[in-house]
């Protein structure tokens, strides 16, 4: 059971989350598959790009979004963003209570925007009829969008399970790896939202 | 542990193993069943098709099926025979090359694996529910989005599942080569093998997720009503088309450098010769990898992109011989003056010089934007991509097992069988695809079911047909070889090419935990440098101590029998509500694994110092 | 067990000093963001104009994500940088082709 001590040194070392082999190869797994999400967004940014005009008759870009609620979501995500920051720099100072505090508010904020997102979407299905097959521009707003929103999704399910998981036991070698790619992939998903809210609706509003 | 492994074991317990093995050895031996099995169906596809073509307004097949002919031959070889092939090769042979004892993701690497099986036993299910994709491998929309039934369905699900699995095998395999060398090992001393295995791994990061997209853009067109290829509703279909091949031409980058990795190694060991220009062939190697993926619209050509890009990805592509050329005169070079040793693996390797180099002459040709509208869809590409995927690819793989079969299987592959195999496979290889060019030239178009007689093709496809016998024969020799030397053969020696790379010094019996001493690394070609000071094994880097182990975990399969359960779900769910069942309890199994994965603790477990000192006796 | 509690100290102080760097990225952030959706909302800018404005903002943004949030600026992230940058590249290459190269 050696290995058990080794996870729970007395003294914690300045990086829980890269103190252990396995905590390097998910640090590095982690950044490298956010390279790889990179083009995956990309490649719905373009086809975005590719078919914003192609409305077939319903409604624009400029007859739908409204930058008030948009706003607020922006707002909440990029808080969201820097609670993490938080968490993790209670992480790196071995508080853990203050660190499941900020992650808690972490998931608050997240589960709001999703929340806005949803009511944002049933605004467009019912007031405008806007739906994913209404016409190419609402498969790609959606695709794009809902592609951000079950990333988000995933995030919040994923932060749960390890919330709970390490809810008694506290910080250790094993979950400081775990909290910290968590960490990173929310701050990956809050740089989508950075294009998304840039490209999708203050160009989409001004064009 | 050894007492253990010395019994005969049942059926089911090995079984049981193979389903939970989270060894990346054993790993590399399933990618190897696995692909060689789709292999052989691409194979018999290939063969079917040829039969077809041996003569003019043949009805062995009828239109239909030979469209889902042609389609899963292509779909087949490339993503379930080519692809897992190689990530087996890499899987059981470049942690041993870097003196790792494991992979850096021991459970994602099992994942990649049954999600690439399961990909491919999908796929192939169509052919019993009413049809094979029938789209041409490309799935071109609005071909693909129109195609009646659902076989194009099971291409989208097919190739989802097993784009994910080899996605998550990059991943792992750029994080062992980072994270995970031995001692003293540099990037800088990194064998060729391990340096390929490292840029197709980037290839695969930055390709796959723009076929994933591509396939759920797909999906939701052919499966949710959505718009993206559909004219009608302002969608455009020119979008597949970049996305496929923004994924589709670093693919076969993907296919290719890992055997320029092989034939490198194969050629430094039988010359008895340092690798000519090492440094020069990494960069080339990361410079084809970076041209890469600047090439893809070089498919498009005829679009009708307009002159200014066709010259744009016409000089890319014309780019990319320079670091090809680079590497085959080294590969010349490190032959000049060696020691040379011909064998089986050997002879694949040099029938590769020739071969890969008329099909990157002809890809120069078709790279040409102008020349290319009259080469495009004709059998003139046809018989370019073929040189470079069967004259690379297929060459390579066979090179390497020949080469590294006593590592994989500990046996030494019989010699005369291997000569008899690669001389019918070279020959028929040739027959086959070099008459090809010319039946392109003349103007045969490719994909299409018959061809009229008297029209200069006859004899033409008569011997390209026959070629596709001598190559037949040729994989059944190799096959029958495999299986003669699994019962027949003897253990292969310890190191039996005398060769210079890390993965030599394993010990023949190849335990489980690679190395009972990290190895000291001390320069490129770390085997061969301890041969030449007398000490003739490496000199360990750390003493005799506890190993840590991953456990095994049926979670991996148990995970993909949940995506391809719902898989099916979403596939049916357009025609029976019922389909919802599958869809959701599948994506629920998932996904519950994945919850399982998360919550359960998993620290693996320690072979302890005196475990490793009893088994040594 | 004195000099672990020595150099704790020191860490936390420097946590610390990190901690406000990230506070001033995070208030340049909401900064951009209020003045992006000032330039739309406000509609004083040109098309012409707002578009490359809005875009040099977002990167600014998402700079700011990388090397502080993230913290890609610190040591041993060479190999996390290779990745991210040939991802970008990837991703610049793709949107380009999908809103340049399309073809009615």
């Amino acid at each position: 059971m050696s290995h058990d001590h080794s996870l729970n040194p007395e003294v914690m070392p300045q990086h829980p989350e890269k103190a252990t082999l396995e905590g390097k190869n998910k640090f590095l797994g982690l950044w490298f598959f956010l390279g790889g999400e990179t083009v995956l967004f990309a490649s719905l940014f373009g086809t975005y790009l590719a078919l914003k005009n192609s409305t077939a008759g319903g409604p624009t870009s400029q007859d739908l979004f409204g930058l008030e609620l948009v706003f607020l979501m922006t707002m909440l995500l990029l808080t969201s963003s820097l609670t993490s920051v938080y968490a993790m720099y209670h992480m790196k100072n071995n508080d853990f209570k203050k660190m499941q505090l900020w992650l808690g508010i972490t998931g608050l904020l997240g589960i709001a925007f999703l929340g806005c997102e949803i009511y944002e979407f049933y605004h467009y299905i019912h007031e405008f009829g806007f739906t994913f097959r209404s016409s190419a521009f609402g498969s790609a707003f959606y695709a794009l969008v809902g592609f951000h929103g079950g990333h988000v999704l995933f995030g919040l399910c994923w932060l749960s399970a390890i919330m709970i998981r390490n809810a008694k036991r506290g910080l250790n070698l094993y979950n400081a790896p775990k909290f910290n790619t968590f960490s990173l992939y929310w701050h990956f998903i809050d740089v989508v939202w950075v294009f998304i809210f840039t490209v999708v609706y203050l160009m989409g509003k001004v064009a | 542990m050894s007492t253990l492994t010395a019994q005969k074991t049942s059926f089911a317990a090995v079984l049981w193993d193979y389903l939970t093995t989270v060894d990346h050895k054993k790993i590399g031996k399933l990618y190897l069943y696995g692909g060689a099995f789709f292999f052989l169906l691409g194979g018999l596809e290939a063969v079917i098709i040829r039969i077809q073509l041996i003569k003019p307004e043949n009805d062995f097949i009828s239109a239909g099926l030979y469209n889902e002919m042609i389609t899963m031959h292509g779909t087949t070889m490339i993503f379930f025979a080519a692809t897992p092939l190689l990530l087996g090769l890499m899987n059981a042979i470049m942690p041993l090359q870097i003196g790792a004892r494991d992979v850096a993701f021991p459970f994602v690497n099992a994942l990649g694996f049954w999600l690439f099986l399961f990909g491919g036993i999908m796929l192939n299910v169509s052919w019993l529910t009413g049809g094979a994709p029938d789209a041409g491998w490309t799935a071109y929309a609005p071909l693909s989005t129109t195609s009646p039934g659902h076989g194009v369905d099971y291409y989208v699900l097919g190739l989802q599942l097993s784009g994910a699995g080899t996605l998550m095998g990059g991943i792992n395999f750029l994080v062992t080569i980072v994270n995970m060398r031995a001692p003293g090992m540099t990037f800088m001393r990194m064998p060729l093998f391990t340096w390929t295995t490292f840029i197709t791994s980037v290839l695969i990061l930055f390709a796959f997720p723009a076929l994933t997209v591509g396939l759920f853009l797909l999906m939701f067109d052919r499966m949710f009503g959505s718009a993206f290829f559909d004219t009608a509703l302002g969608g455009n279909s020119i979008i597949w088309q970049h996305l496929f091949w923004i994924f589709g031409h670093p693919e076969v980058y993907v296919l290719i450098l890992p055997v320029f990795g092989v034939f490198s190694e194969i050629f430094a060991t039988f010359s008895k010769k340092r690798l000519f220009g090492y440094t020069a062939m990494v960069f080339a190697t990361i410079l084809i990898g970076f041209l890469g993926f600047m090439v893809w619209a070089h498919h498009m050509f005829t679009v009708g992109m307009g002159p200014v890009t066709n010259s744009i990805f016409a000089i890319a592509t014309m780019a990319i011989a320079v670091p090809t050329g680079i590497k085959i005169f080294n590969w010349l070079l490190t032959l000049w003056g060696g020691n040379i040793t011909i064998n089986s693996a050997m002879l694949w390797a040099l029938a590769f010089i020739p071969s890969f180099t008329i099909g990157g002459m002809t890809g120069v040709m078709v790279a040409s934007s102008v020349a290319d509208y009259q080469y495009h869809d004709t059998y003139f590409v046809v018989a370019h991509f073929h040189y470079v995927i069967v004259g690379g690819v297929v060459f390579g793989i066979l090179a390497a097992c020949h080469y590294w079969w006593p590592i994989m299987f500990k046996r030494v592959l019989n010699e005369k069988l291997g000569k008899w195999a690669f001389w019918n496979f070279f020959i028929g290889f040739h027959m086959t695809f070099f008459i090809q060019h010319f039946l392109g030239l003349m103007g045969m178009p490719r994909r299409y079911w018959v061809f009229l007689e008297n029209q200069g093709l006859d004899l033409g496809n008569l011997i390209s047909s026959v070629g596709a016998l001598f190559m037949s024969i040729g994989v059944i020799i190799f096959l029958y070889n495999a299986i003669y030397c699994w019962f027949k053969g003897d253990p292969a020696p310890q190191d039996p090419w005398d060769a210079r790379t890390l993965e030599w010094a394993v010990d023949k019996s190849v335990p489980y935990y690679n190395f009972k001493q990290l190895p000291l690394v001390r320069g490129l070609d770390p085997l061969w440098i301890e041969k030449m000071e007398g000490n003739g094994k490496m000199t360990p880097a750390e003493p005799v101590g506890d190993i840590h182990m991953p456990h095994g975990s049926i979670l991996p399969f148990l995970m993909t029998v949940g995506f391809f359960i719902a898989s099916f779900g979403f596939i049916y769910q357009t025609v029976n509500d019922i389909a919802y069942i599958f869809l959701f309890g599948g994506m629920g199994l998932a996904l519950g694994c994945m919850l399982v994965r998360s919550l359960k603790d998993d620290h693996g477990y320690h072979i302890t110092k005196e475990e490793l000192e009893k088994e040594a006796d | 067990m004195a000099n672990n509690t020595k150099s704790g100290e020191f860490q936390r102080q420097q946590n610390k000093e990190e901690m406000k760097k990230q506070l001033i990225s995070f208030a340049t952030m909401i900064l951009f963001t209020i003045l992006a959706f000032l330039i739309v909302g406000s509609g004083i800018m040109s098309k012409m104009f707002a578009i490359p404005l809005l875009l040099v903002l977002a990167l600014i943004q998402v700079a700011f994500q990388f090397y502080y949030f993230m913290h890609m600026k610190d040591k041993g992230h060479e190999m996390v940088s290779v990745m991210i940058y040939g991802g970008v590249w990837a991703a610049i290459l793709t949107v380009a082709a999908l809103s340049l190269v399309i073809w009615w």
